[in-house]
């Protein structure tokens, strides 16, 4: 029973560990990459979630044929690719910070850049 | 001919407060290759086309109701719908003033703190005001979402403009706004898979069909949390203090003045329009609990606040408070406190981004920043700090300034709810507020440091300072005039009149 359900949903198990995972390297990791890391997983198990919602079992991609068959749904696909952006330019933003500071306190690790902090 | 362009843009004055500041961003950089100084202008342009636009369709609103826009005409749900009704109209306004307001105070300001850096701290600057008048404006979810990011982009790079541990308190910024964003995003998924569909108006027709389903409840939690973060509601919260700090002067007054302001209005969309009252009452009673951990923001705010030294930490530790205060008033969620709170919105905004604007000034023309050195400041700046005063009194709650009324009405609420904790809460941290602004008081006006000649901030800072703080003033005495207008709403969403 439980195997059932873990067997034929198991991409809605995958989107959920890769959450957690992210989630663990955001908040659980001290150096700034490994950060960005964590929070780039967080940002694409989401899409993952997406592009589940929209599947239709046996379905194609949304382009009129003849004859009758069954699409998948290309809204949230849209949704996406417009979220994807958005998490492209997140991570230029982050990894653009992360340079800057590496730069100015000559470290990635967030226990020395506030002990850095502390000292001045 | 002219007659027909204007009937034109009127017709079209919805989307074309979004499409100016997008055009206005990306030209930004062309202006500045023709020369770096017209930047500033440019930037206050394009924010005062933006206040009137905000202000003509307020106007509409109140004179002939609901504003629907469709996006290339094509028919919601389907399109994207923009809507405008009092309560965002009102929204619009607020953001756009002290948008416009900032953008004229930041010329000198940007110039002295971090030169150089114009032609992409302007593009950014019309990219987060254009953001934050787009999840206002909006009436589909996800666009709110996109528009969301564009502000919480430009926010996190305009913060890390500031001194050297701007950086890391921008670092952390954004991972905190990346993990609301990243809820907002799943709640509107779980959402749309429930529904099927993003318009705002037809989600709140299909949701009450489906109130007692695990998804939407998952779904409804993970957008609250998220929007909660973005507002710096209490627990969640730890981004604010050094953000606000460390960016430049000119941008703290920016973002406490509006993004939070934004994060708590699509709160209130989602809690009253899109979900409806009814859910919360019958199926997950989150007030109880939001207004607790209100509360404890308020008083938590208002204590960090006294033990602060610098100028523009207290502040940052006196908006959370009052943040609590709006977030108490709807969670409370009858018609005086959500009256109050939406009074809030505004009252807060003029009275902090006129602090901090202060205490710009004060960095502007003598560099200090810690509240002990501030000694006899009233000599030196006499104008900057009466606009001080005004809004600090406004702060605490003394009438007829426009904190008192908010406050008032929160209170009256509180009553009506029968929650008298929370009213001994409310009172208790009015007298903390005046504690902390006490302190400041009494080194700007009773201390003594020898300098007797004035050393005024630069018109173009003065003014805008001075405008906010009469605002504040003036809002007071307007105050029953704009609760007579959300009683629209209010009545709307609640079935209850305000008076």
């Amino acid at each position: 029973m439980v195997l059932e359900i873990i067997l034929t949903k198991y991409n809605y198990f995958i989107y959920i560990s890769l959450m957690a995972l992210g989630f663990y390297g955001m908040i659980g990791k001290s150096n700034l990459i490994k950060k960005l890391i964590g929070m780039s997983v967080f940002q694409y198990s989401i899409f993952l979630f997406y592009i589940s919602i929209a599947d239709v079992e046996g379905g194609t991609a949304p382009i009129l044929v003849k004859g009758e068959v069954v699409y998948v749904n290309p809204l949230p696909h849209v949704l996406i690719l417009t979220a994807i952006v958005v998490a492209v330019s997140t991570l230029a933003v982050g990894l653009s910070l992360a340079v800057r500071i590496y730069r100015e306190f000559g470290t990635l690790d967030e226990n020395k850049i506030l002990m850095g902090l502390k000292n001045d | 001919m002219i007659e027909l362009i204007i009937s034109r843009i009127v017709e079209h004055a919805p989307i074309l407060l979004i499409v100016v500041g997008l055009v206005g961003a990306f030209t930004t950089p062309l202006i500045g290759m023709i020369k770096k100084g017209l930047c500033s202008y440019w930037a206050s342009l394009v924010s005062l086309i933006q206040l009137i636009f905000s202000i003509y369709l307020f106007y509409q609103v109140i004179r002939v109701g609901k504003i629907s826009y469709w996006l290339g005409g094509w028919q919601p749900p389907w399109g994207i719908e923009y809507v405008v009704d009092v309560l965002n109209g009102f929204v619009l306004v607020v953001v756009s003033i002290i948008c416009f307001s900032v953008s004229i105070y930041g010329k000198k300001s940007f110039l002295k703190e971090v030169p150089g850096k114009e032609i992409s701290l302007y593009t950014l600057y019309i990219l987060i005001s254009t953001g934050m008048l787009g999840i206002v404006i909006t009436g589909d979810i996800f666009n709110l979402y996109v528009f969301l990011e564009i502000g919480s982009l430009a926010a996190y790079a305009l913060v890390a403009i500031g001194d050297r541990e701007a950086l890391v308190a921008s670092f952390n910024y954004m991972i905190m706004g990346t993990i609301s964003a990243c809820f907002v995003l799943l709640g509107i998924g779980y959402l749309y898979l429930m529904t099927g569909t993003l318009n705002m108006a037809d989600l709140s027709r299909l949701l009450p069909a489906l109130y007692d389903k695990p998804s939407v409840l998952i779904g409804i939690s993970l957008l609250i949390v998220g929007f909660s973060i973005k507002t710096a509601v209490f627990p969640l919260h730890t981004w604010l203090p050094d953000a606000y700090t460390h960016s430049p002067s000119a941008i703290s007054a920016l973002l406490s003045g509006t993004f939070t302001k934004v994060g708590i209005y699509a709160l209130i969309r989602l809690i009253f329009t899109i979900v409806g009252l009814d859910y919360f009452i019958e199926h997950s009673n989150i007030f109880v609990f939001l207004s607790w951990v209100a509360s404890a923001g308020i008083i938590f705010g208002s204590v960090m606040a006294i033990a602060q030294d610098d100028l523009k930490r207290m502040l940052a530790y006196s908006s959370i408070s009052q943040i609590g205060y709006i977030a108490l008033g709807v969670s409370l969620a009858n018609n005086f406190s959500l009256a109050g709170g939406i009074l809030h919105i505004f009252g807060h905004s003029v009275m902090k981004s006129g602090l901090f604007m202060v205490a710009g000034a004060v960095i502007y023309t003598t560099g200090i920043r810690r509240i002990s050195q501030l000694s006899g400041m009233s000599r030196v700046m006499p104008y900057t700090m009466a606009a001080f005063l005004i809004g600090a009194l406004s702060m605490i709650g003394i009438p007829p300034t426009v904190g008192f009324f908010s406050k008032y009405f929160i209170l009256l609420g509180a009553i009506e709810a029968g929650e008298w904790v929370f009213v001994a809460v409310i009172l208790f941290s009015s007298l903390l507020t005046a504690a902390y602004f006490w302190k400041v008081f009494e080194k700007i006006y009773f201390g003594r440091n020898g300098i007797t000649e004035v050393n005024e901030a630069p018109l173009s800072m003065l003014l805008p300072t001075i405008v906010l703080a009469i605002l504040s003033l003036i809002g007071g005495f307007l105050a029953p005039k704009l609760i007579d207008i959300f009683n629209l709403w209010i009545e709307g969403v609640l079935g209850v009149s305000v008076w």
